[in-house]
């Protein structure tokens, strides 16, 4: 449906240096699936959302939406011709309309004004008992929901979404996540959502591209990006990792075998490694099994306790093997206090080997 | 400039990918722009170098202009007078507008609710009725402030004198200290007490504080302010042609007007003069402008939050009361009563009880059944109204290109536009009467060449004004019109108007209400049948007709007076700030 393919957008700054915001962007995204853009602010993926949408316009590259050219070289669709539905992060409600005027507004520009159309967007979105309010009166969540209804009354081809829940407070923030992962699979709308939060990309998305620094690191489903990254930039931002630094011995089966900064281990990789290769260990704090009984066989370590944070649903431990700490996370059944020996064991399959760059 | 232009047009037409309505909107209102803040500047300086054009004689390159300009005792003279002129209004006005600020903001100095009501006084009461008034008031024959005092003390001497460099100074720094006024309630409002306080906590004395951090805080300020009202004196008009020409006293305006209104009239004479001015209000705008952007640096200073403790002054405040009821005697009420009082006489005459009994309604009825009258309100409505109106459409546009887009050059744009600024109004005058003159367009001496006047003028408002507005305006909401389907001027007409709104109007009433007022360059380029109020005013000063004049002024102050209101509630309902 959406196909961008060698993406570079620049811009110029604030002090008319150029600032390369994307660079070799290349993507596809299926119809009907919700595409993420996830990565740090700064890493280029609002800006490769608004050259999709035509907001930015790039140096190079080609964007496709279905079987149209939207930019590639001496192509340059304006943005108000495209037909694209966006969502901004501020929700850009205009100020001066009603709720049913802002919402109407993409109809009355576009000659296809029908009110029996805007109140069906507006009862999708369950703003229709507010259709004559001030848009200005509407609480953050609700806006939300307009700025949603004002993108999909076109019924757009590609729906955009940039940091859509960004603005709210945390417990609207988790509602709207179910509502918007809800709509768009009942309407089956293509949507391409930016954010910078991991748990609404895994939460939410079909497949998820995770940026640095205007590249994409790593293109995957949710599960993918999680526990099989690519590199220490994906594992580190999705979620929080140990890093550990190894040498790799030689292949086990599926697995191979390192010696690492706390001793020898079983560890899972991705790409082929190459025996003497130096390599880094992501282990997810909830992967390293915690006990106060020793365990034998592959993958386990006796330490001591650290530190520990009670946070009520869990306990964070940092345990240190060595003089290497490690974070770890437990039930919080598990009591051991701090100076105490702990027992530690981690899945050979939950232990990443990533290459160096 | 001509480079400068090119490169807007450059980026222009490189990015004309899809063309539509938007460049041509665009490329008319920066075509605009330009011309008309650039062009007469040109013909300006083109003119003080050359000789007159005749149709015996070819216009010709040469420096007599200067030589005239400059060659004489005169000149010096001149150069004095409007320093020592413009020095000490600005002086007066800033020694008046800080002391009234700090009562204001830092003492519990009684009704401090009239305190802001002085800050529209310099736009109600134009300058020349200002100056007429303090004439009836302060004059050495018929001034009441003498006859007062004559009857007071039994004796001829002359107490006041406003024909003079001091009178001259008094009268305009007056006039313009509410100016001050509000620049200094600005920078104390804008300095957080807690630097203060924690001086004295460090151990500083009260003079310590004031001089090692008060002073240093508000030093920028204060020169800025200086700067501000030095120029603002320099180019002003009205006191030193009402008061310093019948005693042959001369600063720069009243040069040119007079080198102008000589017969033969000395235009390149003019232009060498104007050009002088134009450089010194330059260096005066830029040295401003460089400190407010400075100044910034010293913002410790958000305004928020912050009322500063007021001084309780004890009984002192009775003598500060009594400071700012003379002031606002001096300031408000002698100047409209000496104007209303007149103005129901059938002859100028002193107040008196036998005078009393004369009192009439004759001015109003001649006034009103006067010849010009209806033309002359006529014209200044248009003129009034036209100029607002293209004013703030146009540097609706500009702003928007300047605060919205990323052309290369915009900032340029934005200079330019606010060129007008350093103008002396007559200076401007002169200049586009010259352009005109050479310009064969039909322009001159029709009511056009006045409206081309008003919007050069007065541009510079109505950017400020669209400016603070635009700035308010999220990028995000023309963008999601834009996703919407909406083509630029669609976005313009019913996302970005719309919004600019508070902007727009309040502006729109500021170049309404200084327009009506506007003398300085009118004076040069009406003719017979384009007359407006100012100048129907200015006539009829020079016609003796006093009463006829003060009804007339009585009628415009108020008129004044209801579009300020008017705009005060829209700037309160719409929270827009002044500028």
């Amino acid at each position: 449906m959406l196909s961008v393919t060698g993406l570079c957008t620049d811009y110029v700054g604030e002090h008319g240096q150029v600032v390369r915001a994307a660079r070799d962007v290349t993507f596809e995204v299926p119809a009907g699936r919700l595409f993420t853009l996830l990565g740090p602010s700064g890493c280029g993926k609002t800006t490769t959302l608004r050259s999709v949408a035509g907001l930015e316009r790039p140096s190079a590259g080609e964007i496709r939406v279905g079987n149209e050219v939207m930019f590639s070289k001496g192509v340059f669709v304006p943005p108000n011709r495209r037909g694209l539905g966006m969502v901004f992060q501020s929700y850009a409600i205009w100020p001066h309309m009603t709720v049913f005027e802002n919402a109407a507004f993409p109809l009355r520009v576009s000659k296809r004004f029908s009110k029996e159309k805007v109140m069906r967007v507006l009862r999708t979105v369950a703003l229709d008992d507010f259709a004559d309010r001030e848009a200005t009166k509407l609480s953050g969540g609700q806006q939300q929901r307009l700025a949603l209804a004002r993108a999909l009354v076109m019924e757009p081809r590609l729906l955009l979404l940039d940091e859509p829940l960004s603005n709210l407070d945390a417990k609207l923030r988790e509602r709207m996540r179910f509502e918007l992962k809800r709509l768009q699979r009942e309407l089956g709308i293509t949507t391409v959502y930016v954010t910078h939060d991991q748990s609404e990309a895994l939460a939410l998305s079909h497949s998820i591209a995770v940026m640095n620094a205007g590249r994409i690191e790593q293109i995957g489903s949710p599960r993918d990006i999680y526990e099989r990254p690519r590199n220490q930039f994906v594992a580190d931002f999705v979620g929080s990792t140990n890093f550990l630094e190894a040498r790799v011995l030689g292949r086990d089966g599926d697995f191979y075998k390192v010696s690492s900064q706390i001793g020898g281990m079983k560890v899972l990789a991705t790409d082929a490694l190459a025996t003497d290769e130096i390599v880094t260990v992501s282990v997810r704090p909830e992967d390293i099994e915690l006990t106060e009984v020793r365990k034998d066989g592959e993958n386990t370590w006796e330490g001591t306790v650290y530190q520990k944070v009670f946070l009520g649903e869990s306990v964070d431990f940092v345990v240190a093997i060595g003089d290497h700490h490690l974070q770890c996370k437990a039930h919080p059944s598990l009591r051991t206090r701090v100076e105490e020996a702990i027992y530690m064991r981690m899945d050979p399959e939950k232990c990443v080997a990533l290459r160096k760059n | 400039m001509s480079t400068a232009t090119a490169i807007t047009a450059d980026s222009i037409g490189a990015r004309r990918a899809g063309f539509d309505a938007q460049w041509l909107i665009i490329a008319v209102c920066v075509a605009l722009t330009l011309y008309l803040a650039v062009v007469p500047l040109g013909f300006l300086l083109w003119q003080s170098f050359f000789t007159p054009q005749s149709a015996a004689k070819a216009a010709r390159f040469t420096f007599d202009n200067y030589r005239e300009a400059y060659g004489s005792e005169e000149t010096w003279t001149l150069f004095l007078n409007s320093l020592q002129f413009a020095t000490g209004a600005a002086l007066i006005a800033f020694v008046i507008g800080t002391a009234l600020a700090w009562m204001n903001e830092r003492t519990n100095t009684p009704f401090k609710g009239l305190f802001f009501a002085l800050s529209v006084i310099p736009l109600i009461i134009p300058g020349i009725l200002f100056t007429v008034a303090w004439i009836l008031l302060g004059s050495p024959k018929i001034g009441l402030v003498n006859l007062a005092l004559q009857k007071l003390f039994d004796t001829d001497a002359v107490f006041v004198n406003v024909y003079s460099l001091a009178g001259m100074i008094w009268v305009d720094g007056l006039h313009y200290s509410p100016v001050a006024f509000l620049l200094m309630t600005a920078a104390f409002r804008a300095m957080d007490p807690a630097l203060e306080e924690s001086a004295v906590m460090s151990g500083a004395s009260v003079p310590q504080v004031a001089a090692r951090v008060t002073l240093p805080l508000v030093w920028p300020a204060i020169f800025a302010t200086i700067l501000i009202l030095f120029v603002r004196a320099i180019e002003s008009f009205e006191v030193p042609a009402l008061l310093g020409l019948p005693v042959g006293i001369q600063v720069f305006t009243s040069a040119i007007y007079q080198a102008v209104h000589r017969y033969p009239s000395q235009i390149g004479l003019a232009s060498a003069l104007a050009t002088t001015l134009l450089l010194i209000t330059s260096v005066g705008v830029y040295f401003q402008s460089r400190l407010s952007s400075r100044g910034s640096k010293y913002a410790t200073m958000t305004g928020k939050g912050f009322r500063p403790r007021t001084i309780d002054l004890g009984r002192w405040r009775y003598l500060t009361t009594a400071i700012f009821l003379a002031y606002f005697l001096a300031i408000v009420v002698l100047p409209f009563a000496v104007l209303l009082w007149s103005s129901l006489q059938k002859f100028y005459s002193v107040p008196s009880m036998e005078a009393l009994s004369r009192l009439t309604l004759d001015p109003y009825r001649t006034i009103l059944s006067y010849p010009n009258l209806t033309r002359s309100v006529w014209n200044s409505l248009l003129l009034a109204l036209g100029s607002a109106t293209i004013i703030m459409l146009v540097t609706s546009v500009i702003c928007w290109i300047v605060v919205k887009t990323r052309l290369p050059g915009r900032w340029l744009l934005d200079n330019i536009a606010s060129l007008p600024m350093v103008f002396p109004g007559l200076v401007l005058g002169l200049a586009i009467m010259i352009l005109y003159l050479y310009l064969p367009i039909g322009v001159y001496g029709t009511i056009w060449i006045m409206l081309i006047a008003y919007v050069t003028r007065f541009m510079p408002y109505g950017l400020r004004y669209n400016t603070t507005s635009m700035l308010q305006i999220h990028k995000e909401l023309e963008e999601s019109a834009a996703m919407s389907g909406a083509s630029w001027a669609t976005t313009f007409r019913r996302i970005i108007l719309p919004l600019l709104k508070p902007g727009l109007l309040a502006g729109w009433i500021y170049v309404v209400i200084v327009s009506i007022r506007e003398l300085s360059s009118s004076i040069l380029l009406y003719s017979p049948g384009t007359e407006v109020v100012s100048i129907l005013i200015w006539e009829l000063w020079e016609n003796g007709q006093y009463v006829e004049l003060s009804a007339l002024g009585v009628m415009l102050i108020l008129a004044l007076f209801v579009l300020v209101l008017a705009a005060q509630w829209l700037g309160r309902k719409f929270g827009i700030r002044e500028a």
